[in-house]
């Protein structure tokens, strides 16, 4: 879409993209060339000198063990937080679209989560969980069940899934509610007539009219799981026990400040910047498409 | 008929009741890591280290807050949610001003490297600060900005997300407009400011909320580049709060601190809800 009416000059213009271009080009392209470039090179141990290596940092990182892992731990993550967040999400606004009236107040009490930090969400889960003080530990205590999720990988994975999870679930709640107030009642009225009851409802109509944004949330809650859950790692597991909870951005950020493994990081960066980029493309097809539906 | 209809979709008598309480059974799981938390700063630290701590609120509220916002662990909390007010500001504000003129110039004119330049903001898109943490933190480290709210702010409005939003806007802005301005001999930055600005008051409003929002909640960012305590933002501070070591952390402060971090991102989120919602669903699209 054009407009048909144009200012003309280029002066103007030109000063008017300037703050974007400047500010794009000294902290985005700069440092993203800079990844890209530095992912080529080995620094030597005293920092004075780079050593070329071609595609040596990406071969090496493809081949170490602990990069491999952490590929699995951010699918495993992802794919858990995704499901945490959408499923029970639906549920509450499948039962908040049947209400006629006080489905607002609901939605104003649900949308409270959204707007807590993801950090600050991984404080409050470590605190219910803490193995000294938890609550939520000590009456598993008290059941027998000994939580510790220092020592134990599968529990520190369980604790940054549900905390990543939570503030998503408003946010999914939100999409899910808007998209069942927009299904024509008159469809559903149809199918009640015909004696179809609620659940068969849901799973013949409501939720093949629900699968764009259903799609959309899959995508955008992967990359939030992807890039957003760094604060919930770092304040419950940092990356811990023995790296069961290192996802990829985790591990740019320790390898890159904690270990000083620039080459090692900028070549993760660059293999990060890919998977965005593929995420990226398949929203923006999946949008389009949604555009002419 | 209609009426029999409508009771068979939208639920009455005991499966209304049902559902309520279904509803009110996920509120509550929802909201009890954050009742816990003020639970936690509203009583003493030995309340706390022999679990189970209490369900209910202690009597300690005025001196936890008190004693966190005025003298804090490394730093007083008032000094945290300081910088974090002007950081999220920072970006909100600085964000919508260069997308707006960048939007503005890209639809309203045709100028020499239109096509390029909208590309390369479009790559922007693809590119979260967490996965050009270390050559961005080199950058602001060479210009000195680090421990400053420039460092803060900058490195964080360079997403041209904003401006694909006001650009979408101003292409459902009627050409008649614009060509009444041009007969009327307005320049164009006449016409920005009359009649652009204020026919996109709403979605400013709804930009600002949810880019406070995520410049608030920051965690990364603010952790690297802020290695003074005076300058550490309140999401990122609460981490620095524990101990290193095997004592203790101090809960009771650490929880009044997290309650603090969350009441501005709650205010704007449900006092401005409609625009909320508006603006998550439009930066989505």
């Amino acid at each position: 879409m054009e407009k048909r009416v144009k200012f003309k000059g280029w002066l103007l213009p030109a000063l008017l993209i300037a703050p974007q271009v400047v500010i794009s080009a000294v902290f985005f392209f700069y440092p993203a060339g800079q990844a890209i470039w530095q992912s080529l090179f080995i620094p030597d141990p005293f920092g004075l000198s780079m050593q070329y290596v071609g595609l040596g940092n990406f071969e090496f990182l493809l081949s170490d063990r602990f990069y491999r892992a952490s590929f699995v731990t951010t699918a495993i993550f992802s794919i858990l937080v995704t499901l945490c967040s959408m499923i029970p999400a639906l549920f509450l606004a499948v039962i908040a679209d049947r209400l006629i009236k006080g489905s607002g107040v609901y939605r104003t009490l649900l949308i409270w989560p959204y707007a807590v930090a993801p950090a600050v969400a991984g404080v409050l889960w470590l605190f219910m969980f803490n193995t000294r003080v938890g609550v939520v530990s000590w009456y598993l205590g008290q059941l027998g069940y000994d939580w510790n999720h220092v020592l134990n990988g599968g529990e520190a994975m369980g604790l940054v899934v549900v905390a990543s999870a939570w503030g998503r679930i408003s946010y999914n709640f939100l999409f899910f509610f808007a998209a069942l107030q927009a299904v024509p009642k008159s469809v559903i009225e149809a199918a009640a007539i015909d004696g179809a009851h609620f659940w068969k409802r849901f799973w013949t109509i409501v939720l093949p009219l629900l699968s764009p944004t259903t799609f959309f949330l899959l995508v955008v809650n992967i990359v939030y799981s992807f890039f957003e859950t760094f604060g919930v790692i770092h304040t419950i597991t940092a990356g811990g026990p023995q790296q069961t909870t290192t996802i990829l951005v985790y591990k740019v950020y320790s390898d890159g400040f904690v270990s000083q493994d620039l080459g090692s990081s900028s070549a993760q960066s660059v293999i990060l910047l890919i998977v965005v980029g593929l995420l990226t493309v398949l929203q923006f097809k999946f949008i389009e498409k949604r555009v002419h539906y | 008929m209609a009426r029999q209809v409508h009771g068979m979709v939208e639920k009455r008598g005991s499966g209304l009741w049902l559902t309520h309480v279904f509803m009110i059974l996920g509120v509550l799981v929802i909201f009890f890591p954050i009742w816990l938390a003020f639970v936690a700063s509203t009583v003493t630290q030995a309340d706390i280290i022999r679990p189970p701590m209490p369900v209910w609120p202690g009597d300690q509220l005025w001196t936890n807050y008190k004693n966190a916002l005025f003298s804090g662990i490394n730093v007083p909390v008032g000094t945290m949610l300081l910088n974090s007010l002007v950081m999220a500001i920072g970006i909100a504000v600085g964000k919508i001003i260069i997308s707006l003129l960048s939007a503005f110039a890209i639809v309203y004119f045709k100028f020499p490297g239109r096509n390029l330049f909208f590309w390369l903001i479009f790559l922007t898109l693809m590119l979260p600060v967490e996965v050009r943490i270390v050559p961005t933190y080199e950058v602001v480290a060479g210009f000195g900005m680090l421990n400053s709210y420039s460092g803060l702010i900058f490195p964080l409005i360079a997403s041209a997300t904003a401006t694909f939003l006001f650009r979408q806007f101003f292409l459902t802005i009627p050409d008649e407009l614009a060509e009444a301005a041009r007969v009327d001999g307005a320049r164009p930055m006449r016409f920005f400011w009359d009649i652009v600005v204020p026919m996109s008051r709403t979605n400013i409003a709804a930009l600002f909320v949810i880019l406070f929002i995520y410049g608030w909640n920051q965690y990364l960012w603010p952790l690297l580049i802020t290695t003074d305590p005076e300058m550490n933002t309140i999401v990122m501070g609460i981490k620095q709060m524990f101990p290193s070591g095997d004592d203790f952390a101090h809960w009771p402060t650490i929880m009044a601190t997290s309650i603090l971090a969350m009441i501005p991102p709650v205010i704007v989120v449900v006092g401005m809800q409609r625009l909320f919602i508006r603006g998550l669903v439009d930066s989505e699209k």
